[in-house]
């Protein structure tokens, strides 16, 4: 399927700017990619051919930078992002737990997302926030020392912004 | 009461402000600096012994006197904000608090071996440290402490934030200059040393933010203040980030050789619910780990050293008595088989090896001579790979399978985890196990 993209002026700005903070351009390539996932919510292969036209660099060049990088997006989540960490210090608190309590709740396995579309499950590494264990983040928010009262709280949440109507 | 040097302002109301940090005599070491001729820094440095918190240690003086002075390339200062290794939360602290102190030392940095540009590697998930450093060099440029001509001294620096995407391995210096260049996070082979070609073809400095963000006390206290902060050879306080099974987790700054057990036992409340302590790793998933009777040691590089593990970046993970090792060191196999760029073979066919070995051992499908194995696959991986992250990954597994073998021949025995995997916290609610991978 070909995704129609359009990538925004602010977006365009922005990685024009982020351009001239380095001695050549390709430099920018992870920043600029951040900056289009951030206004696409991932990174179809339009997008990443937009990049390579935008850096004049090949668009296997850019594929193999997109595909190497957790962070960058390569099918598109649900309409909200649930990233538990497993890692040591999270697991140690129940991180693993949290996670199988998410699975069961959402009945989905870890990287997959919920058939109404809703939600995508990752189970992550160490987000550096190992001292508030179990961590998850939300949409690129931190959530911090769960718990899976916690957890129920969030998806509550989740849910009432949906249905309060407007994409959150 | 000890000395707290780092988070002294991090209760200071919009501490990562630039009005606040000048009330508090922010970027006075800066003046101080630039009024000085850069070969003073370094030695200054050099005096005080400051020591690279991001893992090695490596004095950082030291490391900036190899830049070449006569090199006709743009030198570069890259300041390492990956934050990678699992338990390591101190970082985002000193950027999120403290974003200025992280820019003067950093300025301070760059003009002692003269560099003119900076970039602030800031691992990608750290939204709030990012937008912290991105307004602090917003002021900073604003009050002509950052750009061109800084303060009249004629000495130009530009710096930036660039983030990373999402790998372990771009927290090591040569992975993660070709990062800022916008390529796979490869490590490079050296020699060459990023001192003589780094960023961009050019001279170039890695230091993690707490060693940047404590240049500006040097500078302002002397490298003898510095150096009484902490045993022989290890000066200053440390930023120790305790996580786990303690009373009282968090980040907490203590003389560099606070003993580990005054950590655990006292700063940290002891342990959760009472219960028996079985193990430390006393600085980041990569150190080897600590029985409970080996923790009377003092917190500190040398001591640590010679204890066997390594104060690696201060990450103190803690855990009770009841921590199945195994499960331990699958959960570590897990991390660094993920995080393993792929490219030198001992690394990417030895470490997902090791981590399907515990899995099988973890779930009852063990044999005999596993974990004799385990430490064949350990030595060969150790040493012979591109970069650190081989030896990341056998020096902790090397110490789980030593110390704790009874716990791995107790589970190739019983066909099953004694424990049954990590503990979980909630026993009132029935959790449905996914599979174990
Ligand atoms: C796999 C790997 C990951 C690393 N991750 C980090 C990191 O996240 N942050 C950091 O400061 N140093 C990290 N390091 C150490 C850096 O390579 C480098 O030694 C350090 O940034 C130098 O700064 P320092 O001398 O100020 O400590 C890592 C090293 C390896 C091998
Ligand atoms: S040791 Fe592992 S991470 Fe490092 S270069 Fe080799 S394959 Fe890559
Ligand atoms: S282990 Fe989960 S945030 Fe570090």
């Amino acid at each position: 399927m070909i995704e129609k993209i359009a990538i925004g002026p602010e977006t365009e700005k922005a990685i024009a700017e982020i351009i001239a903070r380095y001695p050549v351009p390709e430099a920018a390539l992870i920043p600029a990619l951040h900056k289009v996932q951030d206004e696409l919510g991932w990174l179809p292969l339009e997008a990443i051919d937009w990049v390579a036209g935008r850096l004049s660099l090949p668009k296997a060049r850019v594929y193999g930078v997109v595909s190497f990088y957790t962070m960058f997006r390569r099918s598109k989540p649900g309409r909200h992002r649930l990233e538990v960490c497993t890692n040591l210090s999270c697991s140690l608190m129940g991180g693993e737990h949290l996670r199988d309590y998410l699975c069961e709740k959402l009945k989905i396995q870890p990287g997959q997302t919920t058939s109404d579309g809703r939600i995508t499950l990752t189970e992550v590494e160490c987000l550096g926030s190992c001292g508030s264990a179990p961590v998850m983040l939300v949409d690129d928010a931190f959530y911090e020392n769960l718990t899976p009262e916690t957890v129920d709280q969030i998806l509550e949440q989740l849910h009432q912004k949906e249905t309060r109507g407007g994409v959150s | 009461m000890t000395e707290r040097v780092l988070t002294a302002r991090f209760q200071t109301p919009d501490s990562h402000r630039l009005s606040t940090y000048q009330a508090d005599g922010g970027y006075q070491a800066a003046k101080k600096a630039l009024s000085m001729k850069p070969g003073e820094i370094i030695d200054l440095v050099k005096a005080s012994g400051l020591r690279g918190r991001g893992g090695a240690g490596f004095p950082a003086g030291l490391k900036w006197s190899f830049v070449p002075k006569d090199s006709d390339k743009p030198k570069y200062l890259c300041i390492n904000a990956d934050e990678g290794e699992p338990g390591t939360f101190k970082d985002r602290y000193l950027m999120e608090l403290d974003p200025h102190a992280v820019i003067e030392g950093a300025m301070i940095a760059a003009y002692a071996f003269c560099a003119n540009h900076a970039y602030i590697y800031v691992r990608g998930e750290f939204k709030l440290p990012m937008m912290r450093l991105e307004a602090a060099l917003e002021e900073a440029r604003e009050a002509n402490l950052i750009g061109r001509n800084i303060l009249g001294s004629g000495y130009d620096l530009e710096m930036w934030v660039h983030p990373g995407a999402g790998a372990y391995v771009c927290g090591e210096e040569t992975a993660l200059i070709e990062s800022n260049e916008g390529h796979r996070g490869m490590p490079r082979l050296k020699p060459p040393f990023p001192a003589v070609v780094g960023l961009f073809g050019g001279p170039t400095v890695v230091n993690n933010v707490e060693t940047l963000a404590y240049v500006p006390h040097i500078v302002n206290r002397g490298a003898e203040w510095f150096g009484s902060l902490g045993p022989e050879k290890n000066g200053g306080t440390k930023l120790y980030g305790v996580s786990g099974h303690v009373k009282k987790p968090g980040l907490y700054e203590l003389p560099m050789g606070t003993p580990l057990n005054e950590i655990v036992f006292g700063v940290c409340g002891g342990m959760r619910n009472d219960r028996k302590l079985k193990a430390v790793i006393p600085g980041g998933s990569s150190t080897p780990v600590l029985t409970a009777d080996e923790i009377k040691v003092n917190m500190d590089f040398d001591s640590l050293a010679k204890a066997g593990s390594m104060l690696g970046s201060g990450a103190v993970i803690v855990m009770d008595e009841g921590t199945c090792m195994v499960r331990v060191a699958m959960r570590l196999a897990k991390f660094y088989d993920h995080e393993s760029c792929g490219q030198c073979t001992p690394c990417r066919e030895g470490v997902p090896w090791i981590r399907k070995i515990l899995v099988r051992i973890e779930t009852g499908r063990g044999c005999r001579q596993d974990p004799k194995l385990l430490l064949e696959l350990c030595d060969n991986i150790q040493g012979n790979t591109v970069c650190p992250l081989g030896d990341a990954c056998a020096m902790p597994i090397r110490a789980l399978v030593t110390k704790f073998r009874d716990e791995f021949d107790a589970h190739i025995e019983k066909k099953q985890c004694p424990i049954g995997g990590f503990q979980n916290p909630w026993p009132s609610i029935k959790i449905q196990a996914c599979k174990v991978s």
